[in-house]
């Protein structure tokens, strides 16, 4: 087997200027086919105004099982939260 | 459905776990979702990849008896509608494709897998699309059929495999729609000659429609450990069911009569009964006896390999052009 094609992550904008999401995948020999790809199989139906594709292999993640020491510290600063502090009722909206 | 009889192990008992596998159990049992490079049991993956793969195959090779009807189509809108729809269906084809990938394969291996005989896709694409019928036919009770199928795995485990489902159903239902389109034209507006047409058509795919749900919940021997994972939510008998119970009132609304003397309302269970499909034949066709099995994957093995010279093409086209970009930031430097 021929080298396959290599791997891209596709992201689109929606129409509300929203930000770049990730939709999926997909396989093309270089970054114009990428787009070109991205745009028959992820929007054909007006999905988006906006295309960014990146190889697959440039992506760097965190690692799940690392989920719990990476998530933590801010898990128990509950400060940062508006609800944390009480405003009397006489003070109205904050 | 577009995955039948796709292979698994048993379930396992609590007691039977080991500590991980028991945690994992316990994600899935609270419906968090499973996403790729988190740990899962080796059968849980393979089980996905056997099952995406055969989903997506049948996607692919689905495009096929439709695609026979293109050059054929009545009118220019309705040529139109067909090649959106065929379009859609290799999109969900490669949506599905890169679902699988994320558990470790690849996708040219999963083709070769399917030209070598080795995956399967659904039965039902190996019956032909004689008349035009056909292709109101194919939208409504195939897609229909699938669209039962795949609303449930929307919820299912694995998180790529439930968005991709998320967004096939989003379009699937134009699918649908567009094969009873056809249907209520021939039938409510047509000549006689197109009526028979659509009865015909009605009569070749309404068991092999049913047989897309797989065997019965009884003789289903993978049923278990999938839905224990949720990998399936719903068994086969039960899809059937919900199938037929849909199916029959559109079938009335056309004038159609579904080719089984034994349907017949059943008050008590709140549905129909119906006579099952003729298992033999399908095991048949699994089996690569189908109508038209040779011709299918001649075509699909025609395509990759005449395709060949233009994938090598464009990555050599690619590989020139990183290389022209390299010695230029080098000269530039």
């Amino acid at each position: 087997m021929s080298s396959e094609w290599p791997l891209w992550e596709v992201f689109i904008r929606g129409q509300h200027g929203l930000n770049h999401r990730h939709v999926g995948s997909l396989h093309a020999p270089d970054a114009e086919m990428a787009i070109c790809n991205a745009r028959d199989v992820y929007t054909r139906r007006n999905e988006g105004v906006s295309i960014w594709v990146v190889q697959s292999n440039q992506i760097t993640a965190s690692a799940p099982s690392e989920k719990g020491p990476l998530f933590e510290p801010s898990n128990s600063k509950v400060y940062r939260h508006p609800t944390f502090f009480d405003i009397p009722a006489e003070v109205g909206h904050m | 459905m577009y995955a039948q009889m796709v292979k698994a192990e048993g379930a396992k008992s609590r007691e039977e776990m080991t500590v991980e596998e028991r945690a994992f159990q316990d994600r899935i049992d609270r419906g968090e979702k499973i996403e790729p490079k988190e740990w899962m049991p080796e059968g849980y993956r393979k089980t996905l990849i056997r099952q995406i793969g055969q989903h997506a195959h049948s996607e692919i090779v689905g495009q096929l008896p439709e695609g026979n009807w293109i050059t054929r189509a009545p009118t220019l809108e309705r040529k139109a509608i067909l090649l959106a729809k065929v379009q859609d269906e290799a999109g969900h084809g490669l949506y599905l494709y890169s679902a699988a990938e994320t558990l470790g394969v690849s996708r040219d291996e999963l083709l070769e897998l399917l030209h070598n005989g080795k995956m399967k896709y659904s039965s039902i694409f190996n019956y032909p699309t004689l008349n035009w019928a056909d292709i109101g036919t194919v939208g409504w009770l195939v897609d229909g059929a699938a669209i039962m199928n795949q609303v449930q795995l929307q919820k299912t485990s694995y998180g790529p495999y439930s968005r991709a489902m998320i967004r096939i159903c989003k379009e699937e239902s134009f699918h649908q729609r567009q094969g009873y389109d056809i249907l209520l034209k021939m039938c409510l507006q047509g000549t006689p000659e197109q009526k028979a047409m659509a009865q015909d058509a009605m009569n070749r795919f309404w068991y092999p429609a049913l047989m897309m749900f797989g065997p019965s919940d009884k003789d289903s021997v993978h049923s278990a450990q999938s839905m224990q994972w949720k990998i399936k939510i719903n068994t086969n008998d039960e899809l059937r069911q919900k199938f037929v119970d849909q199916t029959v009132p559109q079938a009335e609304y056309l004038g159609l009569t579904i080719p089984d003397p034994n349907l017949k309302w059943n008050e008590e269970k709140g549905g129909y009964d119906f006579s099952e499909p003729d298992w033999d034949e399908f095991f048949d066709v699994i089996a690569g006896n189908g109508p038209c099995n040779a011709e299918r994957m001649e075509a699909r093995v025609t395509a990759w390999e005449d395709g060949a010279w233009f994938r090598e093409g464009l990555m050599a086209h690619a590989k020139k052009q990183d290389a022209r970009r390299a010695a230029a930031r080098i000269a530039a430097e």
